[in-house]
C-alpha cells in the first residue's frame, strides 16, 4: 500500500500555506538563510503571522541541499520517505549547489517550525533551523 | 678543522636529503546508499631534494561499480604512475615483523576545477585537480562524487593552504574483470615538487561522525628524526609506533622497487599510527625534517597565514592544546556517471 503524503502542514499546528506574491495587498517581508559549510544561516528565524514572507536560500556550499519546513509529521515523511525529486511545493525548496532559490509563504497560526535539510546525513550533520511564527 | 669540516659536510648532507612529506589520506569508501566501508590503509611518504614522493595503495574492497576519493595535496604532481609492488609491504613488515610461524599470505601482494593532469593506472582513474573548494566540490559533484555534508568545510580548509586535489575513481567492475580479489591494491606514486610537506590527516575523517573510528598507517622517511605537530602521543588519535635510523636493508629493499630509486643511502623511518575518533582529526600533520624543529602550525591546520582558518570557530584553544602537546577520499560515493565516460555508478 502506497504511503500518503502528509499535508505540507500539520493541523494540529494549523498553518495555512500558499504563493502569495502580490496578495492581499499586505507587504511581504524577505528574510535571506544562508547554506554555509552545510548549515543554515541564520539558524533561526521569527516572522509575523498572517503575513506574508519571501525567504531567499542561498546555497553557499558546492554540494546540493534542500529546504524543507513543516510539522514533525512533514518531517518524518522526508526522513523515511523515498521521493527522490519534491515538486513545486513552496515549503520544500530543491537548493542546488551555488544556487539560490526563493519561496513565499504565509504563517497564518503561531507556531514552531523546523527547516531541515533532508539530504542523507544532512540533518544529523545540524542543517536544522527553527522558523518562530509570532502573532 | 677537518673535524669542523666534516660536521659542515654532514649537516650540508643531511640538510639537502630530506625524506618526508604528505601521506596520501586515502581509507574511506562511501557507497551510493551512503554506507561507509573503511579501509586500514598504508601510505609511504618521502621528500628528497624538494621533491615529495607518495606512495599509497586503493583497495578493492569487492561489490561493482565505481568509489571515489578525494585528497588534497600540496603541490601539483609532476607525475603520477603505477607504484612499486612492494614498497608498502615492506615498510609493514619493518615495523610490524610477522612471525614466521604466523606468517599468512601476502595478499596479492573541463570543468569547474582546472583539470591538471588524467591518468588511468589498472582500475584506477585519477585526476589531478587545481581549484577552490567550490570549484572541486562542484567538479567533484558534476563528476558523480556524493560528497558528505562536511565536504564543503573540509575542501575550504584545504583548499585555503593548497588548491590542488587528487580524485581517484576505483572501477570495481574493472577491477573485478581484471581479476583482481578482494584486498588487492592498486599502488600509486606520486611524484610532487614542493617545499611545504605536511599530512593531511582531516580529510581521514570527512563523511564520518564523530565517533566513528579512523584508523591508518603512516609512513615517514626523513634524513633525521623529524619534529611533528601535533606530536602523536596517543591521546589525541595518533600514535607513535616507530621512531629509528632506517635500516640499510629496508632502504635497499625500497629503493629496487619500482619508481624507488630516488631512494637515498641513509634516513630515519617514522610510523605514525592513526587510530581514534574522527572528531580528533580536526588538524593535519605538520612535520619539520630540517633539524630546526619548528613544525608549522600553518601546516598543521592551525593557523592560515595569521588569520583563522575556513571552519575553525575557536583556533586559539586549538592551538594551545597542540602547542601543550608539542615536543604533534572520499570519500564519496559515486552516484552518477562520470561526464567523461569514467565509471558508472551501480
Amino acid at each position: 500500500m502506497a504511503r500518503r503524503r502528509p499535508a505540507p502542514f500539520g493541523l494540529a499546528i494549523g498553518l495555512a500555506v500558499g504563493l502569495v506574491a502580490g496578495c492581499a495587498g499586505q507587504a511581504v517581508r524577505t528574510v535571506e538563510i544562508s547554506a554555509h559549510y552545510s548549515r543554515f544561516v541564520p539558524a533561526e528565524i521569527t516572522v509575523s503571522a498572517g503575513v506574508p514572507v519571501t525567504i531567499s536560500l542561498r546555497n553557499e556550499d558546492p554540494i546540493d541541499h534542500e529546504w524543507i519546513i513543516g510539522d514533525d509529521e512533514v518531517h518524518e515523511f522526508h526522513r523515511t520517505g523515498t521521493e527522490l525529486i519534491h515538486g513545486d511545493r513552496p515549503t520544500e525548496v530543491p537548493l542546488p549547489a551555488l544556487a539560490t532559490r526563493t519561496t513565499t509563504l504565509t504563517f497564518d497560526q503561531p507556531g514552531r517550525l523546523l527547516f531541515i535539510c533532508h539530504l542523507p546525513g544532512h540533518e544529523a550533520y545540524g542543517m536544522v533551523g527553527v522558523l518562530n511564527v509570532v502573532p | 678543522m677537518r673535524r669542523r669540516l666534516m660536521t659542515a659536510l654532514v649537516t650540508a648532507l643531511t640538510t639537502t636529503v630530506l625524506l618526508v612529506g604528505p601521506a596520501l589520506a586515502c581509507g574511506g569508501l562511501i557507497g551510493p546508499n551512503g554506507a561507509v566501508n573503511l579501509l586500514r590503509t598504508t601510505t609511504f611518504a618521502g621528500y628528497h631534494d624538494g621533491i615529495e614522493h607518495y606512495v599509497t595503495a586503493f583497495q578493492f574492497a569487492g561489490g561493482g561499480g565505481a568509489f571515489g576519493s578525494l585528497t588534497p595535496l600540496p603541490g601539483v604532481p609532476s607525475s603520477v604512475e603505477k607504484g612499486g609492488d612492494w614498497t608498502l609491504q615492506r615498510l609493514v613488515r619493518e615495523t610490524d615483523p610477522i612471525p614466521v610461524d604466523e606468517a599468512l599470505p601476502v595478499a596479492a601482494q573541463r570543468d569547474s576545477a582546472e583539470v591538471l593532469m588524467e591518468v588511468r593506472i589498472d582500475a584506477l582513474d585519477v585526476t589531478v585537480l587545481r581549484g577552490g573548494a567550490a570549484e572541486v566540490g562542484r567538479w567533484a559533484t558534476d563528476n558523480g562524487f556524493r560528497l558528505p555534508p562536511d565536504a564543503p568545510e573540509v575542501l575550504d580548509f584545504y583548499a585555503s593552504r593548497s588548491p590542488i586535489f587528487l580524485a581517484a575513481v576505483f572501477d570495481a567492475d574493472a577491477a573485478a574483470a581484471r581479476g583482481q580479489a578482494v584486498g588487492d591494491g592498486t599502488p600509486v606514486h606520486i611524484t610532487i615538487p614542493t617545499s611545504n610537506p605536511w599530512v593531511p590527516l582531516r580529510i581521514l575523517a570527512l563523511g564520518k561522525t564523530g565517533d566513528e573510528i579512523v584508523e591508518a598507517s603512516v609512513y615517514l622517511l626523513t634524513d633525521q628524526q623529524p619534529a611533528l605537530l601535533p606530536v602523536p602521543d596517543g591521546t589525541n588519535g595518533m600514535r607513535l609506533d616507530h621512531s629509528a635510523p632506517a635500516t640499510g636493508e629496508l632502504l635497499a629493499d625500497l629503493r629496487s622497487d619500482r619508481g624507488m630509486e630516488w631512494v637515498p643511502a641513509t634516513g630515519w623511518l617514522t610510523k605514525v599510527a592513526l587510530d581514534g575518533r574522527a572528531g580528533q582529526f580536526v588538524y593535519d600533520l605538520a612535520i619539520d625534517a630540517s633539524g630546526r624543529g619548528a613544525p608549522s602550525l600553518v601546516d598543521a591546520g592551525l593557523q592560515f597565514g595569521g588569520d583563522q582558518l575556513p571552519g575553525r570557530r575557536a583556533p586559539l584553544p586549538l592551538m594551545l592544546w597542540s602547542m601543550f602537546w608539542l615536543g604533534a577520499i572520499v570519500l564519496v560515493g559515486f552516484a552518477g556517471r562520470r561526464a567523461t565516460g569514467l565509471p558508472t555508478v551501480r
